[in-house]
């Protein structure tokens, strides 16, 4: 059974893979462009008079947050669109007369949808060591921060795609709910600069941790303590499981 | 043991509509049985149950003796589904839909390829295979769900209405394909608005009926029940319908006459009853089918033709 459920679990991740490299001019370039965008903008031509944020160059300071900004949105739009299109085409019944565990079904999404944002990450990387030299205070919460993220948004992504109805209802959250998030979620400036009223409203933002953990494994510097950061995202992670297996299991908005 | 036994099996839908009402039904290995019934009856409520597109509500399932409550994994292996709407990814090819197929299975790639190829080429898809499943005909499409079915080898074949606006030519091989794997030993569950697909092809029927069994039998038993033929009679033209006393009979224009015939009286009263009021019978034809007949030979007359180069 172990090898049908790994033959399984493989199957579906290459299947995910398969289909955002084969429209890869939807998936893989426009974040290259919009964050060569923001280097050029926010970091060459408006960053030089910001001067140093967190004693290090505007620039310096703002490639971790974008890099996770990329991260976050990518693993969110793989997995929901992805799932949402196998309900609307009616493949999703491919799987659930399988005889494959939905932990598996989940593993096998949210999996793709991480493969897409490590891909993405390292684009972005790459783009960015064209602006800037990148150093690395330490890989290991680099890769953590990285993984977890993408993790966790991949699987909110399916939770989304489960409760969607209509193509509008898999955009509405990215739009109304990630955007804003990421954006106050201290990508572009350092939570110090707020009064101390808004620091413990940013505080209450979950992207601030994800945001700070992963710059931390860059500049070694950090709003937030990082084990906090590493913490959260493994509880949300477990939340977020739990919620989607449940959902699978019962088959709400797949079973009639 | 069966391949298929349903005891007491019930499905009320959110907003309280009862698809099905306590349905039991047992299917014996390599059977070729029927589900049949008009639209709305209950059958892709039973089928969705059995393969677990759908909740039941109550009674008890069992495929191969696994039931779909404790050994869902196992009753699951045993069942290849063929439904009723194309539920594949429209932009992957025939090739990655049946190995992906397969791979949900748990059949390793390497034995995947080569399956793949044997029904690809079965089906007459081979061709195809490196096409999006979009760019497939109907008929095609509708092979592709019966060949993706069969990648894991299922002991069981369910078949939702799988002919549906499928031309007679591809529907005829898309039977003999399925007589050939019966006769391998799959046994085949089969629903069908077309009557003749199920007579020609079933040996054991079930009817369901808003929600209920109304009738369980082998095809012959049933077709035994069946005691009115009609008949169309090609004869010289009348001016009035002739008389027929005793048959119900009708002029559908002035050279073809319409008879129904019981079994037990049979056809010669009307001959000799014609041919006392100077009718003249000039040929004969069932009504049923005679259109599907006709399509057939002129296809086959058209390809004879083109064949021999006339």
């Amino acid at each position: 059974m172990n090898h049908l459920y790994f033959v399984a679990l493989r199957t579906i991740w290459i299947k995910e893979c398969t289909r955002f490299l084969r429209i890869w001019v939807q998936t893989l370039v426009p974040p290259a462009i919009t964050m060569s965008l923001y280097f050029v903008i926010f970091g060459s031509l408006i960053g030089s008079r910001i001067g140093e944020m967190g004693g290090f160059s505007y620039m310096e300071f703002i490639v971790p947050g974008l890099i996770m900004m990329s991260i976050i949105t990518n693993s969110y739009s793989n997995v929901s669109s992805s799932f949402f299109s196998a309900k609307f085409q009616r493949n999703v019944e491919e799987l659930l007369v399988a005889p494959i565990p939905t932990w598996v079904v989940i593993m096998g999404f949210v999996g793709g949808g991480v493969a897409r944002a490590l891909l993405i990450g390292i684009i972005v990387t790459t783009v960015a060591m064209l602006f800037v030299d990148i150093s690395i205070h330490n890989l290991g919460v680099i890769v953590l921060t990285l993984v977890l993220t993408a993790t966790l948004f991949a699987t909110a992504g399916l939770i989304n795609a489960v409760y969607a109805k209509t193509f509008d209802d898999i955009s509405v959250i990215p739009t109304f709910v990630l955007t804003p998030l990421t954006y106050l979620g201290g990508v572009f400036y350092s939570l110090s600069l707020l009064p101390e009223f808004w620091q413990w409203v940013s505080k209450a933002n979950p992207i601030v941790y994800m945001v700070n953990g992963f710059r931390y494994g860059f500049l070694g510097v950090s709003d937030v303590n990082v084990g906090i950061s590493i913490g959260l995202l493994v509880g949300f992670n477990l939340l977020l499981f739990s919620l989607a297996y449940a959902l699978l299991q019962r088959g709400v908005g797949i079973r009639s | 043991m069966f391949a298929l036994d349903i005891q007491g099996l019930t499905k009320t839908y959110k907003g309280g509509v009862e698809a099905l009402r306590g349905i039991d039904l047992q299917v014996q290995q390599g059977d070729f049985f029927a589900l049949l019934g008009p639209n709305g009856a209950g059958k892709s409520t039973t089928i969705g149950i059995i393969s677990s597109l759908v909740n039941k509500s109550a009674g008890n399932v069992k495929v191969f003796d696994y039931s779909i409550d404790d050994q869902l994994t196992l009753a699951k292996s045993c069942i290849g589904l063929v439904p009723q709407e194309f539920n594949f990814n429209q932009f992957e090819t025939l090739t990655q839909i049946m190995l992906n197929q397969a791979g949900y299975y748990g059949v390793p790639r390497g034995v995947a390829r080569g399956r793949a190829e044997t029904y690809l080429k079965q089906l007459d898809l081979w061709e195809k295979r490196n096409s999006p499943a979009r760019e497939l005909s109907g008929g095609m499409k509708r092979r592709l769900m019966i060949a993706r079915a069969l990648m894991h080898q299922p002991k069981m074949l369910i078949l939702d209405e799988p002919t549906a606006g499928v031309d007679i030519e591809i529907r005829r091989s898309m039977w003999r394909f399925l007589e050939e794997i019966n006769q391998q030993g799959i046994t085949i569950i089969l629903t069908t608005h077309y009557l003749e697909e199920a007579e020609s092809l079933c040996r054991n029927i079930a009817i369901i009926d808003k929600g209920k069994i109304v009738e369980n039998t082998s095809m012959k038993a049933l077709l035994s029940k069946l005691n009115v033929e009609t008949f169309v009679l090609d004869i010289e033209p009348v001016k009035q319908a002739p008389n027929i006393p005793k048959y119900r009979s009708r002029l559908l224009d002035d050279h073809t006459l319409e008879v129904e015939v019981q079994k037990s009286e049979g056809l010669s009263p009307v001959f000799e009853q014609l041919s006392e009021q100077g009718v003249q019978v000039m040929s004969m034809r069932n009504k049923a089918n005679r259109l599907e007949e006709l399509f057939v030979r002129l296809v086959e007359q058209g390809r004879a033709k083109a064949a021999i180069g006339v």
